[in-house]
């Protein structure tokens, strides 16, 4: 491949290249330099990450948000649950680095500072939530399913939750949380 | 690490043919779980969620070229109604998280024991489709699949798609695992009936290195099938749930023993019968 080549490749593969960064070379980049990711609708800088870095570490350990919760890094649990360009995904499971010129939200960009969603809302006022660490994936997921299907039915509401595991509240109280927006309940 | 971020299959081309020892990275569902648990991430790295014509369902003449970037969510529902067993396994597999983000070709390239897709993609005689800078050719899915993580894949190749025949009659997929997500699977089966060409095709997953096709008990039921009723004597479905577990010589892991999956393959092989000429 000529210097010409891949000046081609990296100029359709790579969107916004700084001039003077080795990505503008290749269409191949280090990824352990600086990267921007777009999270809550926000540009940031990733300057200290590794490469090997899971998207879930770079939020919690880069870019100070701790909403998604590192538990299994196996993608089995559910608690690092975020949106990846509006589809829902185990962030432990994302390439930080592959996640570039993508739409990532966190927990924390659902609603603004202060404020509840409907869904968050409705995970108090009905007991869903003991300990709270998996609470951030499972309102994560619930947004995303009443986003795509707001008419599911309980056994698409419990499939839509399957990948997210609690071991405090049985599950009950979270699924009657999801019933309840959907009932309009306040 | 370097990381390539092509948008065209030629681009993706054009990156492996600088890089031949790239990794290719699909949705990152079997890498990332590895590099988590402490693996080294490979040197160059080769992302392909943004090559969107890896992620079409193409019409051919026969069936469908499956694009290789489709995840286990587009199989499941775009699926449903021309390849039934197909998306019923990508529905089996892992949680919404997890079938949003695997791919097909992600599937076929790890080629795990337990990948969800292999035995249904052998019952299906299903081929797949590689592409390289030189060409590309099409490999039958037995062939292609040698062993756990070992295919017929060479240097500078890019699986594109999975080339499928559209099969007219019953399909059905069932696995057993330790519970309904997120599991790895002990025993899955595929099970195809060609009313066409009049054979009952059979994949077997989780109970060996590649995809079983129990060659007996397919010819005992295309034999004992009435083919224009769909019907079939008692015991039938019996007997080839059987030959089915004759023909499996599968392993014991922490997941199950080995007696537990050969009796297994017995009852979903015949289960998979009987709904197939119930329905």
């Amino acid at each position: 491949m000529t210097p010409a080549h891949l000046a081609r490749v990296a100029a359709a593969a790579t969107p916004t290249p700084a001039a003077d960064t080795p990505a503008a070379a290749g269409g191949i980049q280090d990824p352990a330099g600086p990267y921007a990711l777009r999270v809550n609708g926000e540009v940031r800088q990733v300057r200290g990450a590794g490469a090997a870095d899971s998207l879930l570490r770079v939020l919690r350990d880069e870019l100070g948000l701790t909403g998604a919760k590192d538990a299994c890094e196996q993608g089995r649990c559910g608690s690092c649950s975020v949106l990846l360009d509006g589809t829902l995904v185990a962030s432990c499971l994302v390439l930080a680095a592959d996640a570039q010129d993508a739409e990532v939200m966190t927990v924390e960009g659902l609603a603004a500072a202060g404020e509840r969603t409907r869904v968050q809302q409705a995970f108090l006022d009905h007991g869903a939530v003991q300990c709270g660490f998996c609470t951030p994936g499972f309102v994560v997921a619930a947004t995303a399913l009443l986003t795509e299907a707001p008419d599911a039915t309980e056994v698409e509401v419990r499939e839509a939750l399957s990948g997210n595991i609690c071991r405090c509240t049985g599950y009950g109280r979270i699924v009657a949380a999801v019933r309840a927006v959907q009932a309009g309940d306040p | 690490m370097v990381l390539a971020r092509p948008r065209t299959v030629d681009q993706v081309l054009e990156a492996m043919a600088a890089t031949p020892d790239a990794l290719l990275l699909g949705g990152g569902t079997d890498l990332m779980f590895g590099v988590n648990a402490g693996h080294p991430l490979p040197e160059r790295v080769v992302a392909l969620r943004r090559v969107d014509e890896l992620a079409e369902v193409a019409a051919t003449g026969q069936g469908h070229d499956l694009g290789a970037g489709l995840t286990w969510r587009a199989l499941e529902v775009r699926l449903a109604q021309a390849h039934p067993a197909l998306a019923a396994a990508a529905r089996s597999v892992g949680s919404p998280q997890v079938r949003n983000a695997g791919t097909l070709g992600g599937n076929l390239g790890t080629a795990s024991v337990t990948g969800s897709t292999l035995p249904v993609l052998a019952a299906l005689d299903a081929k797949v489709v590689l592409a390289s800078a030189t060409g590309s050719r099409a490999v039958p899915i037995a062939e292609f699949l040698r062993g756990p993580g070992d295919v017929d894949r060479r240097p500078g190749e890019l699986i594109v798609a999975v080339r499928v025949a559209r099969v007219r009659g019953p399909q059905q997929f069932l696995k057993v695992g330790l519970r309904a997500s997120v599991i790895t699977a002990v025993v899955q089966c595929g099970l195809v009936l060609d009313l066409d060409r009049r054979e009952v095709r059979c994949g077997l997953g989780a109970v060996g290195p590649a995809p079983v096709r129990p060659a007996a008990a397919e010819g005992f039921a295309a034999e004992a099938i009435d083919w224009h009723r769909l019907r079939a004597e008692p015991g039938v479905a019996r007997r080839f749930g059987e030959l089915a577990a004759e023909s499996v010589d599968p392993p014991a892991d922490l997941h199950a023993p080995a007696a537990y999956r050969r009796h297994a393959v017995r009852v979903l092989a015949e289960r998979a019968l009987t709904r197939s000429l119930a329905a």
